[in-house]
């Protein structure tokens, strides 16, 4: 198991590389190649209306004038042992590890994503948990009584869910509990802070995440229990004479949710790269808002910083995934 | 298949062993030497290979045209890996097939493609080896689009043909597999082997999942297109009774090498090879005579040893009850010690020991011996019955000892009831014949004789020594008998001498009577 | 077998239908009918039989008779899970001067695993893949015995050393997947009867195991047999299994019993067609084999559209026999041949003992 470990890791940190150098090449190298010159990459880089020396010193600072390969090395220079960039009148200096810094705001990319980490976090781990486990009781409940009426209920709000887009129900959410009726808090409290009044705030945005994936868990979980149930070693426990109970979860269950575990991890690794929708809708200042903010004010330190994060988030879940399979299942051997 | 039986027997060995007119004349269609095919087990950080399984190790057979080689043994022997590979399915880690004279070890797909015409397989598994999206006309016909071949009348009437000679309604053309059942479907899965005429068909097992009415129906099917088209097959199966019936000749392998390879009515009457014995006395027969015998069984302990590793010299040493020190250093090598019949053991049943100078049992056999002394105490039951149909009531007497011996032996059930078994032994010689009289009939005919000292530790051997005046046959058959069972240690020493007692009084009249009495207890 | 008449009640005794037999094990005109999309599929029509304690049956029959279908009804598995609102099963089955069909499902769940064991086919697919091979014995004994795991796991080491496992005290926390096919099935058997079961049923354990093995594990079940004093029903496909371990047997086919009778007068003189197909198809390594196989013809019958009057007449050779058509209108009952011997097939018994002395068994 240590040495699958290592050598994921391994392979995990080339994948890494890989995604940086290719994210890199998209953002630096394809406007050069159609046609732009550094200037006008400079330009962009620092968004709307700059002055003439703002540009110039991005385009110093980045080595835009540079070959890509020689922008690329500095990159990755900077998050090993941090960056300096000289403004002009000002220099500043981006700690290590630098993914980047943001000249429009003026901000080093790698603080501001570390602050909005853990509202992303609070907000696709919540969610994770009520749509796993909403999922997967709707699921085993619709397994054990097919085409009964608790069935085709379950599976028809699961339809909705799934249909409705996020936009829909976000604001659906809002008005009606927030605004309408004021339940739920409006502005994000941190958990360390007031834990009530975090879970206040939060609780439409997870409901209404929950809703778009519960109902995949929900049918997983259905079928993947259909499936167990009808297998030689529930027959095998039933002849022993233990209950039902027992049966269903502790023989059935336990088959029947490793595959649907897996498919989690992937998912909740992906939307911690950022819930970009929710979060909006949401107003929530994570991820997924830092994302929206780079793309809109075409911010390309921010966009490469979020892509980063986010494909070091699959990786990682890819990894947890394939070990958290193989220690549920004993037959899976690692290689 | 051939009618050779009784009256064979007590004729020359030769004719036993040849069915009506083949074998050696005919041209060898399919040679392999040496196959092997490992499969390399990779771990740690940098993946290096630490070691593989050797699923087949070395093997060498050749299938002449017009026979039917089958290929039996347990799971974990390599057959089912060997039968992909010599269809090029897989590809061989070392050795050579040769078919129809051309070395097709290494050829690439490419080059394949063309001689798949005339190589085919059928799959074990009905349900799975057919496409369920596609109608049974379409899988029928495959063959003839991939491989170009436009039949005259077309191929949708070839494959009506096809179907109608598998026993299958041509009007089905557009039905999908599912609606067949297991047998229809493996009829299915012939008529697309055969589609383009192949020579060689290697068939995986082809009646193991069918019930036992529907196998009987698919093998006879398989029989007569034999008979019909000139094919030849390799049979791979691990029901010995199926493969009697439908082979020729006859691999038994035994951990990716193959232990014993003969003609049909010798390896099923006289089989040379320990493990070849073992497992022919384990197939269940449905005859209730034989139950309370718990019998002519021959016990091998334990399971099969990892094709990994597997162990040195001999294969079958760590389970074989005459394993000698020879036995594990030195692998031995597949002769032919009998006309048709190859064996590679140092130590064979019925036949000169091919290492008479070492004696000394292994623990490990020692251990194996004492599951195996059942066994040879049911012998010389066996044997005095066939070999003694209409010998007079003292035969039956003697019978009765050592019958009542071995059914004290396990302390089984045959406890019960020694004498009503003496008298179904006695009575029951024309009747059955288990396979260990078979054993022993042609050991008896047989001029071989020899023996003891490949027959393990104390009782046996030495009994049979100790008559020398005992006719060549009676103690074939003594050994012949113990050979069956091994036997040894306490209860196998008592019953062989109870065995060699009766086989000495018997002795006067075998000799004379014992070709008489084969001849005429016709089976 | 105790004498029996055609309903199943011993002779000599009323034939009430809710008198508890003398038996162990009598079942009574047993009905397991499942309703589907495409019919009713009566996988069980009116079956009966008895065994004792310390005897073995074989039930006999090919995919589709309803010999697994019986065993499950006795275990009561029927009636769980989803299809178990639907099932329809009729009868009486006695164990022990209980009777299991009317009796409540929590009652039969107590006999299960304790008083009536069964093992199954696959070993490998009927243990759960993920727990350990000691913790499912524990399972099994912890559930109709109130003992800490400790004691428990004692319990299965020690289950497992008399099913002759190897060093059973290491295995024991061995998964099933990390053992071989024979020592799968012998766990699966210390598993069964780690509660001393009265009642032994085994679904066609061997037929999945090389025959070397199968061999250890059919004398490992006449041993245990021995010692427990158990009942044991043995179902297979396999005949000679059947000669092998059965005193009785009873063949099954399209849901009904074709005949019924001690072992060794079953294969001395059978006394019925599909029986002697059944002989007649299996090639045999005790006898030469020049002749020809004797399949039986046709396919095994549907259990939803099967054949009017004897469920065999599709196949049997002799169906016009019988005079006025009455293979195929009416459904033979089972007569008794000889003391203890029953068949259900409508050729005068003359004509059976022909048939079987001058054309089939000269060909076996």
């Amino acid at each position: 198991m240590i040495s699958y470990i290592l050598r994921r890791t391994f392979a995990a940190v080339i994948l890494l590389l890989v995604v940086s150098a290719v994210t890199f090449a998209i953002f630096f190298l394809l406007p050069r190649l159609a046609g732009q010159t550094a200037d006008q990459l400079a330009q962009q880089y620092i968004g709307k209306s700059p002055s003439k020396a703002d540009i110039a010193a991005v385009k110093h600072n980045l080595g835009l004038d540079q070959p890509v390969y020689v922008q690329y090395w500095h990159f990755i220079k900077g998050i090993v042992a941090g960056a300096t960039y000289d403004l002009g009148p000002t220099t500043v200096h981006c700690d290590a590890p630098c993914f980047g810094y943001s000249f429009k705001n003026h901000q080093a990319v790698w603080p501001e994503l570390t602050s909005r980490i853990p509202i992303t976090l609070s907000l696709a781990v919540g969610a994770a948990v009520l749509w796993l486990v909403s999922g997967v009781v709707a699921g085993v409940i619709s397994a054990l009584k097919p085409r009964s009426f608790l069935d085709r209920t379950f599976m028809g709000i699961a339809l909705t869910g799934v249909s409705l887009p996020m936009f829909f129900t976000g604001n659906l959410a809002i008005l009606l509990f927030t605004y309408q009726v004021p339940i739920f808090g409006r502005t994000y409290v941190p958990l360390t802070e007031n834990p009530a009044e975090w879970a206040n705030t939060l609780f439409p945005a997870w409901c209404s995440l929950a809703l778009l994936y519960s109902a995949i868990y929900a049918r997983l979980t259905r079928s993947g229990m259909l499936e167990t149930m009808n297998e030689d070693f529930i027959r095998t426990a039933r002849a022993k004479g233990l209950r039902e109970r027992t049966v269903v979860t502790r023989h059935g269950l336990r088959a029947a949710l490793t595959p649907i575990i897996t498919v989690f991890g992937m998912d909740l690794g992906l939307l911690l790269g950022g819930a970009v929708i929710t979060e909006s809708v949401f107003s929530l200042p994570g991820v997924g808002q830092y994302a929206v903010q780079g793309i809109t004010d075409n911010d390309l330190p921010k966009i490469l910083g979020v892509t980063l994060l986010a494909a070091f988030f699959v990786v990682f879940a890819n990894l947890l995934v394939d070990v958290l399979y193989a220690a549920a299942d004993p037959r899976v051997r690692l290689s | 298949m051939s009618e050779t039986k009784k009256t064979d027997e007590a004729v020359i060995p030769q004719q036993a062993q040849a069915p009506a007119g083949d074998s050696a004349d005919r041209e060898v269609l399919l040679r392999v030497e040496g196959l092997k095919k490992h499969f390399p087990i990779k771990k740690g950080i940098l993946q290096r290979q630490v070691g593989a399984v050797k699923a087949v190790d070395g093997i060498d057979f050749e299938v002449r045209k017009g026979e039917t080689l089958g290929v039996v043994g347990e799971s974990g022997c390599g057959k089912s890996t060997m039968g992909r590979v010599i269809t090029r399915l897989q590809d061989p880690t070392g050795g050579t097939i040769t078919f129809d004279g051309r070395d097709i070890t290494r050829l690439r797909t490419g080059q394949m493609r063309p001689l798949r015409r005339d190589i085919q397989m059928i799959f074990q598994d009905p349900y799975g080896s057919l496409n369920p999206r596609h109608t049974i006309g379409s899988i029928v016909s495959a063959p003839f689009r991939l491989q170009g071949v436009e039949p005259e009348g077309g191929v949708k009437k070839e494959v009506q043909r096809l179907l109608e000679l598998v026993g299958l309604s041509p009007e089905h053309y557009n039905r999908y597999p599912h609606e067949f059942s297991g047998g229809q479907r493996q009829r299915i899965g012939i008529a697309r082997a055969l589609a383009l005429k192949p020579k060689l068909v290697v068939a995986d097992e082809p009646v193991s999942a069918l019930d036992v009415s529907i196998q009987a129906q698919v093998v006879n099917l398989m029989d007569d297109l034999q008979e019909e088209l000139g094919l030849t097959y390799v049979i791979i199966a691990h029901d010995l009774s199926v493969v009697r019936h439908v082979s020729d000749r006859i691999a038994v392998m035994y951990l990716g090498k193959i232990v014993e390879l003969a003609d049909r009515t010798s390896l099923y009457e006289a089989p040379m090879h320990p493990y070849t014995k073992a497992l022919m006395s384990a197939v269940p027969v449905p005859d209730t005579k034989r139950r309370g015998q718990k019998s002519e069984r021959i016990l091998l302990r334990g399971d099969v040893p990892s094709p990994i590793a597997p162990p040195p010299g001999c294969r079958f040493h760590t389970r074989c009850w005459k394993a000698t020190d020879i036995c594990r250093t030195t692998e031995p090598q597949l002769l032919e010690l009998r006309p048709g019949q190859r064996v590679a053991c140092h130590h064979p049943e019925d036949f000169a020991d091919q290492a008479p100078q070492d004696t000394v049992l292994l623990s490990a056999a020692k251990e194996a011996s004492e599951l195996v002394s059942t066994g040879a105490a049911a012998e010389p039951a066996a044997s005095a019955r066939t070999d003694t149909a209409e010998e007079p009531a003292t035969e039956d007497d003697a019978q009765a000892k050592p019958a009542a011996d071995t059914a004290a032996e396990p302390g089984a059930d045959a406890a019960e009831k020694p004498a009503a078994e003496a008298e179904e032994t006695a009575g029951a010689a024309a009747a059955d014949e288990p396979a260990a009289d078979a054993a022993e009939k042609p050991a008896a005919d047989a001029d071989v004789a020899d023996e003891p000292a490949s027959d393990v530790t104390t009782g046996t051997g030495a009994d049979a020594d100790a008559e020398p005046d005992v006719a060549k046959e009676s103690a074939a058959a003594a050994e012949a008998a113990a050979g069956a069972g091994a036997t040894q240690t306490g209860p196998g020493a008592r019953t062989s001498t109870g065995r060699a007692g009766s086989e000495a009084a018997a002795s006067a009249e075998e000799p004379a009577a014992g070709t008489d009495s084969q001849e005429s207890t016709g089976k | 077998m105790t004498e029996l008449s055609k309903t199943g009640a011993a002779v000599g005794e009323p034939t009430s239908a809710s008198q508890p037999p003398k038996a162990f094990l009598e079942v009574r005109d047993l009905k397991v009918h499942f309703p589907t999309d495409d019919g009713l599929v009566k996988s069980v029509d009116g079956l009966s039989f008895s065994l004792e304690k310390g005897r073995t049956l074989a039930v006999v029959g090919e995919s589709g008779s309803g010999k697994s279908v019986t065993s499950q009804a006795i275990m009561g598995l029927h009636r769980l899970g989803t299809r178990g609102k639907n099932v329809r099963m009729t009868g009486e089955i006695w164990l022990d001067g209980k009777e299991l069909i009317s009796a409540a499902p929590g009652e039969v769940r107590k006999l299960r695993g304790r008083e009536m064991a069964m093992i199954f086919q696959d070993p490998l697919s009927a243990m759960h893949p993920y727990y350990k091979v000691g913790d499912q014995i524990v399972e099994a004994y912890r559930v109709h015995h109130d003992v800490s795991k400790k004691v428990a796991r004692k319990r299965a080491i020690e289950m497992l050393d008399r099913v002759g496992i190897p060093e059973p005290a290491k295995r024991v926390d061995g998964y099933p997947h990390e053992f071989s096919g024979g020592m799968r099935q012998r766990a699966m058997i210390a598993m069964a009867l780690v509660n001393n079961p009265e009642l032994l049923i085994a679904d066609e354990p061997t037929t999945a195991l090389d025959v070397t093995v199968q061999a250890q594990i059919l004398d490992l079940i006449r041993d245990l047999q021995k010692e427990f004093g158990s009942a044991v029903i043995m179902i297979t496909h396999d005949l000679g299994v059947v000669a092998e371990i059965a005193d009785d047997v009873l063949v099954m086919y399209g849901g009904r019993c074709v005949e019924r009778g001690r072992a060794d007068e079953v294969f001395e003189k059978p006394q019925h067609p599909y029986t002697w197909g059944l002989l007649g198809s299996m090639p045999r390594i005790d006898r030469d084999t020049s002749e020809r196989l004797i399949p039986v013809k046709g396919q095994p019958p549907s259990l939803i559209n099967v054949p009017s009057g004897c469920a065999f007449h599709p196949r049997c050779p002799y169906a016009d026999i019988p005079k006025g058509n009455v293979t195929r209108t009416v459904r033979p009952e089972l007569e008794q041949v000889s003391t203890g011997h029953w068949s259900a097939c409508h050729l005068p018994a003359e004509d059976r003992e022909r048939i079987w002395t001058e054309e089939i068994a000269p060909k076996l």
